[in-house]
């Protein structure tokens, strides 16, 4: 530790940085290549990986990269990836939330008994709100607990996950299984955006990320300071908006979008901008880079802590919403089995460290994909269950122990 | 004077961590805090932070005395500290911990990012530090003396009048430390009151105008640093003579 920059091994990022500024595509790639050299890996693994399952799968079965099969997996994966960005805020502390499984089973209960048409059913909006109140709660309180108390949140949601379990088993008792009958709740998973609604949300979408650019280049260059090459940020909205014309074009040759992608799209949107250009968001990555700094920095540490829980809980919620609707039923085992470590591997498959402070909302659906892309895969040519866990299994170990890796290589770069 | 302490008293338990001392900084200048381990260095500035609120005795600031009993009534004043553990956070960039707890935002409570950076990139270059290229790389990546910098730049960003440094260069290297103790330097001349803490004497006579020595609690002296020499200063530090002895009437000695 005793700074000896002289004697250390020429690594990039000790000492005086090499890189000018980026003001050239030439120098963001360098840019780029240092940061991946030094363990800022970024979506890297998780693109190529996505791209080896998919060649994987296809050529063992014809059927994976169909039209079909891709709206298909839009639906599996949604529910998974709306908890997974729950899990994203609380790795991001570096704690852990366990409950979000029967949290989410929680959720679709809450829904499907208010949603009851039993002569005294809620409208569809407010049992929705309902719901995921109800999850925010459960979050909340476990994050007094984690927060003020003082428990470890692996302890606490643990617990969690025990006993909204019985809850749910008590709600739902000797029914066994409640049908949904709510149009809209049923809709979300099971019907498709039309192809109008789909590129005017693509239109909207992309215009607004010009703007977002473009206000953005313009404030910096009024400030003096250098822009990313204006080449780079055209390539950023091109790409972006190839890619929607792909997704809407591709998947209308079948059904089309199925309505919990527009649910996505949304979420994501809504939480990175939270998570990036907000006091709140910016919070949250300090204090889970450095607890202690944060809280010598005026942070109120506590109350970061408990409305991350908070959300998580609260996405979890909705999540479940989302797996009642895909079922058009919500039954004892809802949320249960394999919802919650697919939903935290999401998370941690794309990208969010477990450590905390590093990660990225979008990372739980690029970890979602993944995790669909096998559960669909392996499905589809036709092995057991067994395999499946043991596959998805490896696939976590795999993305934590790159994240571990990566963690002490940029540890072992930025520290002099 | 822009801080005085007059006869600061600060006990824990049985233990007295401050036995009436006498400190006074002013700007413009640095000054160096130099003592034993125990002597109180650490309670002296936890007290002028607001992590301890003093016992007895009197804090003037600008010569009116005020009363500091938490960190926000000292930041209220312009006093800041960078701590030896500097308080950075190594995911976070340049910027972001700058203004960490403290981000400036534009409409629609959005942060102002460009707005931040271009006050941060301007304290930099006060203070000329140039050694950080991108104030857009997190601090993970920066070396001892770029972070100190950070931690420094982060202190006097806020129109602080009064910076206490503690133990700056304990971890850095030859190069490092003469780029941090320029830094101190320039703080210095932009104006601003320095409390430099260190062990390190011959950083302290490179840097500082006076000197104060603490031993057992007690201010044994104060030098002007050109008036003096390192064996002097260590002679202070080791068998200062005390004001009073612990269970023995106090008797002024000058």
């Amino acid at each position: 530790m005793s700074a000896a920059v002289e004697t250390t091994p020429a690594g990039p990022g000790s000492g005086p940085p090499p890189a000018p500024p980026t003001a050239t595509v030439l120098g963001a790639v360098r840019e780029w290549w240092v940061g991946v050299r030094n363990g800022q890996l970024g979506a890297l693994p998780i693109v190529v990986g996505i791209i080896v399952i998919a060649l994987y799968f296809q050529t063992r079965n014809a059927n994976f990269l169909t039209a079909g099969n891709f709206v298909n997996l839009l639906a599996q994966m949604a529910a998974i990836t709306v908890i997974g960005m729950g899990i994203v805020f609380v790795l991001l502390l570096g704690e852990i939330d366990l409950s979000v499984g029967y949290v989410s089973g929680m959720g679709g209960v809450v829904a499907a008994v208010l949603l009851l048409p039993d002569g005294s059913q809620w409208p569809t909006s407010l049992a929705i709100v309902a719901a995921i109140g109800v999850g925010s709660a459960i979050g909340l309180g476990q994050g007094f607990f984690v927060a003020k108390l003082g428990v470890p949140s692996f302890v606490v949601t643990l617990a969690g996950l025990l006993a909204w379990n019985g809850v749910v088993l008590l709600v739902i008792g000797n029914k066994g299984t409640i049908v949904l009958q709510n149009k809209f709740v049923n809709g979300l998973a099971n019907d498709y955006v039309g192809h109008t609604l789909a590129w005017v949300v693509l239109i909207v979408c992309i215009g607004g990320f010009v703007l977002q650019q473009a206000t953005t280049v313009r404030r910096r260059a009024a400030s003096g300071l250098p822009n990313v090459p204006w080449v780079l940020i055209g390539l950023r909205i091109l790409a972006t908006a190839a890619a929607g014309i792909f997704v809407i074009e591709w998947a209308d040759t079948d059904r089309g979008i199925p309505y919990v992608g527009l649910v996505m799209l949304g979420l994501l949107i809504m939480w990175t901008f939270v998570a990036t250009r907000t006091r709140f968001g910016r919070h949250v990555y300090a204090v889970g880079g450095n607890a202690e700094a944060a809280r010598r920095a005026g942070i109120n540490v506590a109350g970061i802590r408990m409305a991350v829980f908070t959300i998580s809980g609260g996405m979890a919620a909705l999540g479940g919403i989302i797996l009642a609707s895909r079922l058009s039923s919500v039954d004892t085992s809802t949320g249960g089995g394999s919802t919650l470590l697919y939903s935290i591997a999401a998370a941690v498959i794309g990208g969010t460290s477990l450590f905390g402070g590093r990660g990225k909302v979008s990372s739980a659906i690029l970890g979602a994909v993944v995790i669909a892309m096998i559960d669909n895969g392996l499905g589809l040519i036709n092995v057991s269950a067994g395999t499946k866990y043991i596959v998805t299994g490896l696939v976590l170990l795999a993305a934590v122990t790159l994240d571990s890796v990566s963690r002490r290589r940029s540890a072992a770069s930025g520290r002099v | 004077m822009l801080l005085e302490l007059r006869g600061v008293y600060k006990r824990f338990g049985a233990v007295t961590a401050l036995n009436g001392v006498d400190f006074h900084a002013e700007a413009g200048q640095v000054m160096a805090l130099v003592g034993d381990n125990g002597a109180g260095k650490s309670t002296l500035t936890k007290c002028v932070a607001g992590i301890y609120t003093a016992d007895e005795g009197e804090i003037l600031w600008d010569g009116s005395p005020v009363s500091i009993t938490g960190p926000k009534d000292s930041a209220r004043l312009g006093i800041e500290v960078v701590y030896q553990d500097l308080a950075l956070c190594d995911n976070l960039d340049v910027v972001q911990n700058m203004y960490l707890g403290r981000e400036l935002r534009s409409t629609f409570r959005r942060l102002d990012e460009a707005k931040m950076e271009e006050r941060a990139l301007g304290v930099l270059k006060d203070l000329s530090v140039t050694t950080i290229s991108s104030l857009r790389q997190q601090v993970a990546g920066l070396s001892g003396g770029q972070r100190q910098s950070v931690a420094v730049a982060k202190a006097v960003l806020w129109n602080s009048k009064l910076v206490i440094l503690d133990e700056p260069t304990a971890a850095l290297g030859v190069a490092q430390t003469r780029q941090v103790l320029d830094l101190v330097r320039r703080l210095a001349e932009n104006g601003l009151g320095v409390i430099l803490i260190s062990h390190n004497m011959s950083d302290v006579f490179e840097v500082a105008d006076k000197i104060t020595v603490l031993r057992l609690g007690q201010t044994v002296a104060e030098f002007e640093k050109d008036k003096t020499n390192q064996r002097e200063v260590v002679e202070a530090i080791t068998a200062g003579t005390l004001h009073h002895v612990p269970g023995m009437q106090a008797e002024v000695l000058t």
